[in-house]
């Protein structure tokens, strides 16, 4: 019996070890802490061009991290990008006449959504659309800007 | 020429007839798991030898596969001045990767072998056929409990071995290459996904898990009932897990991450 | 069919084949063999080394299938019979196998206990004095807790003869008891199997080579040689026995209508042809 009682404690200490290994890649090492358990709410913005973004590109204002990009799709008929985000519920005081421009996070990092916060009395609420927006930088149009007026002085 | 495609024909028809027996084999396994489930006693001692003796290859193998990890990528990342990404090319690897597959091997080579030569051998000493005579089925008491318990376990040890390995990497990373440790958790946390991540990693161990126990127990139960034919099933067991296991994660590589 | 023929022979009968066919791919292994084990005796199967006595009891088992033929035991067509049907038999059958096959991850006791716990809802005490008896019959009380690994070849073949009949079946089989075993466990499983048979009024069937010690204990012979039955009879039949064959397994004569040469061209012409 004796045998058996160990046999089993060992068995218990395995299983507890898997899950805390489970539970170790779900809080530490993935984002699931990073969201509270507020739940989300969408929001839409057309682009001219988002450069490198891609979807489950950190969203942030200020500097900190208030949502994800959810999907990104082509707008037939107004011939630009549509960016889907998510946004982290307990971030949902945004003005409607914030502005949503695409930067890059250091010269060879990845490109995000940064939220400048307007001054409107209205909030964005779930499914709004971003009016203001700003198209991602692209390096060849810059070096080309930069050559012609370089070219014209 | 003729020969050689006769051979050919002879193999095939040989590989079509195994795949046939073995899911017949898996089908008669699966038949027997309420057996198991009503009867923890049976799942628990399977558990200890299939599970718990194979931790300690995986968490030490772990370890080192994640500190190897954090030392090359280091060298390649610092030359873009990328170090601080060196969290997020860990965790990706292990959990993605090498968590599923470098345990999947692990568990073929030491638990996988171990199912297959004791089943083997309590076929070579009659074991099963005195079980048959004592009118209880060996499929139900040795069979379907060793397949379910290396179904419990492989993804629990992936589990482990990932943790253990990021870990690994953070002491090589952090600890002796001066990696900044916010920005090492930080960016992993930034990048890694639970569910594009961890899920699929954990989807993949399990599928794993499935194969290669699978492959030990009807390795074992098909056994060539004397001692050559034990060792040759070992080696089967082992040379056949690894091979479905990287196939295999190719194929899934390619349906989760392959947009 | 013939109901009133065979009513009052069925109940003396306990294991019934007729027309027993059964081959391994080419090789034929019985060829119309008809075998009647009685009630209560212990019947033996004699014959050469590879004569298929093994595959005769797995077949009895329900193990394998005959390819033609009937195996009746106890009233019930072995190879028509279901899988809930063909366990519930097994239950009332014991088999010794050549090499005991006890369980090697447990030990003595646990082995008997096996298919108590297995086929049982009997309290852990009431199994441990059944396991207790069953083991003292075969005079290993004092081992119940070493593992099978420590058990001698006569020992293992005790244990599992305890095993065997842990649930009191209504009949054992035996394969190869006797091979191997030093004269002394030797002689101890000649009269147990005996006194097996009387005490709890068993049916035993004994497939054996060893002549002298299955001829000392068995109430009925049969000879087995090429798929089909050569010889049968009382102990005393078979010593009389007017087949040369028969004679020369019976009395191990190295020739005799089984050649000591394998047939091989004229010796002579073979040496000169070199």
């Amino acid at each position: 019996m004796k045998q058996t009682r160990t046999m089993e404690l060992m068995v218990g200490a395995f299983i507890a070890a898997g899950i805390a290994g489970l539970f170790v890649l779900a809080m530490q090492v993935s984002n699931l802490s990073s969201f509270s358990p507020a739940g989300t709410y969408r929001l839409t913005a057309h682009f001219d061009n988002i450069g490198g973004l891609k979807e489950r590109s950190p969203v942030m204002a200020g500097g900190v991290l208030v949502g994800r990009v959810a999907s990104i799709d082509y707008d037939n008929r107004s011939y630009q990008a549509v960016v889907v985000m998510e946004m982290d519920s307990a971030y949902d005081q945004f003005p409607d006449d914030s502005v949503a421009s695409i930067y890059t996070a250091g010269l060879l990092g990845e490109q995000y959504v940064a939220l400048d916060p307007g001054g409107s009395e209205d909030l964005l609420a779930d499914g709004s659309e971003i009016e203001f927006t700003t198209s991602a930088l692209v390096l060849e149009k810059l070096v080309g800007k930069f050559l012609l007026n370089k070219a014209g002085e | 020429m003729l020969e050689w495609l006769r051979e050919l024909g002879r193999s095939g028809i040989g590989f079509f007839e195994k795949l046939g027996r073995s899911s017949l084999f898996l089908l008669k396994t699966l038949a027997g798991l309420p057996g198991v489930i009503l009867r923890p006693r049976l799942l628990i001692a399977q558990l200890l030898s299939v599970g718990v003796l194979s931790m300690p290859i995986i968490v030490v193998s772990g370890l080192f596969v994640g500190m190897v990890l954090a030392l090359q990528g280091y060298n390649t990342l610092v030359d873009f001045g990328a170090e601080e990404s060196l969290g997020v090319a860990v965790a990706l690897s292990m959990v993605r990767e090498l968590g599923p597959v470098v345990t999947g091997l692990l568990f073929a080579g030491r638990a996988g072998s171990a199912l297959t030569a004791e089943i083997g051998l309590m076929k070579a000493t009659e074991q099963l056929a005195g079980m048959e005579m004592m009118a209880v089925d060996p499929m139900h008491r040795v069979i379907a409990p060793r397949f379910l318990a290396g179904f419990i376990s492989m993804p629990l040890l992936a589990l482990m071995f990932s943790a253990v390995g990021i870990y690994g990497g953070h002491f090589v990373g952090v600890g002796l290459l001066g990696v900044d440790e916010g920005a090492y958790w930080a960016q992993m946390q930034a990048k890694v996904d639970l569910h594009g991540d961890v899920v699929n990693g954990i989807i993949k161990s399990i599928a794993f898990g499935w194969v290669a126990t699978w492959i030990a127990v009807f390795e074992g139960y098909d056994t060539v009932p004397t001692s050559e034919g034990v060792s040759r099933a070992t080696t089967r067991t082992v040379v056949y897990s690894a091979f479905a296991i990287l196939a295999l994660d190719f194929v899934l590589t390619a349906l989760m991450f392959g947009d | 069919m013939q109901d009133t023929a065979t009513s009052d022979t069925a109940h003396e009968t306990l294991v019934k084949i007729r027309g027993l066919y059964f081959a391994r791919g080419e090789r034929v292994i019985f060829d119309g063999v008809d075998l009647d084990i009685p009630r209560g005796k212990v019947t033996a199967i004699m014959g050469p080394s590879g004569t298929g006595k093994t595959t005769l009891l797995r077949l009895i088992g329900g193990q394998l299938q005959p390819d033609a033929g009937s195996i009746e035991v106890d009233g019930e067509q072995v190879p028509e019979l279901g899988r809930a049907a063909l366990y519930r038999l097994r239950r009332r059958m014991g088999m010794l196998f050549q090499s005991g096959a006890l369980l090697t991850d447990l030990p003595v006791f646990d082995n008997v206990a096996f298919p108590l716990r297995e086929h049982t809802r009997l309290p852990e005490s009431m199994i441990r004095d059944l396991v207790l008896m069953k083991l003292q019959a075969v005079g290993l009380r004092g081992a119940r807790d070493l593992q099978p690994a420590e058990l001698s070849g006569g020992m293992a073949r005790r244990v599992a003869l305890a095993r065997a009949i842990a649930l009191d079946p209504m009949m054992i089989m035996y394969d190869e008891p006797f091979t191997g075993q030093d004269p002394i466990s030797m002689a101890a499983l000649v009269q147990l199997i005996r006194l097996l048979n009387d005490t709890l009024g068993l049916t035993s069937i004994i497939v054996s080579h060893d002549v002298q010690e299955t001829t000392a204990i068995s109430d009925y012979i049969y000879v087995i040689s090429q798929g089909k039955v050569v010889g049968q009879g009382t102990p005393e039949e078979l010593g009389k026995t007017d087949s040369d064959w028969v004679r020369q397994f019976m009395q191990g004569l190295p020739d005799g209508p089984v050649p000591f040469h394998y047939p091989a061209p004229d010796y002579r012409e073979d040496l000169l042809n070199a």
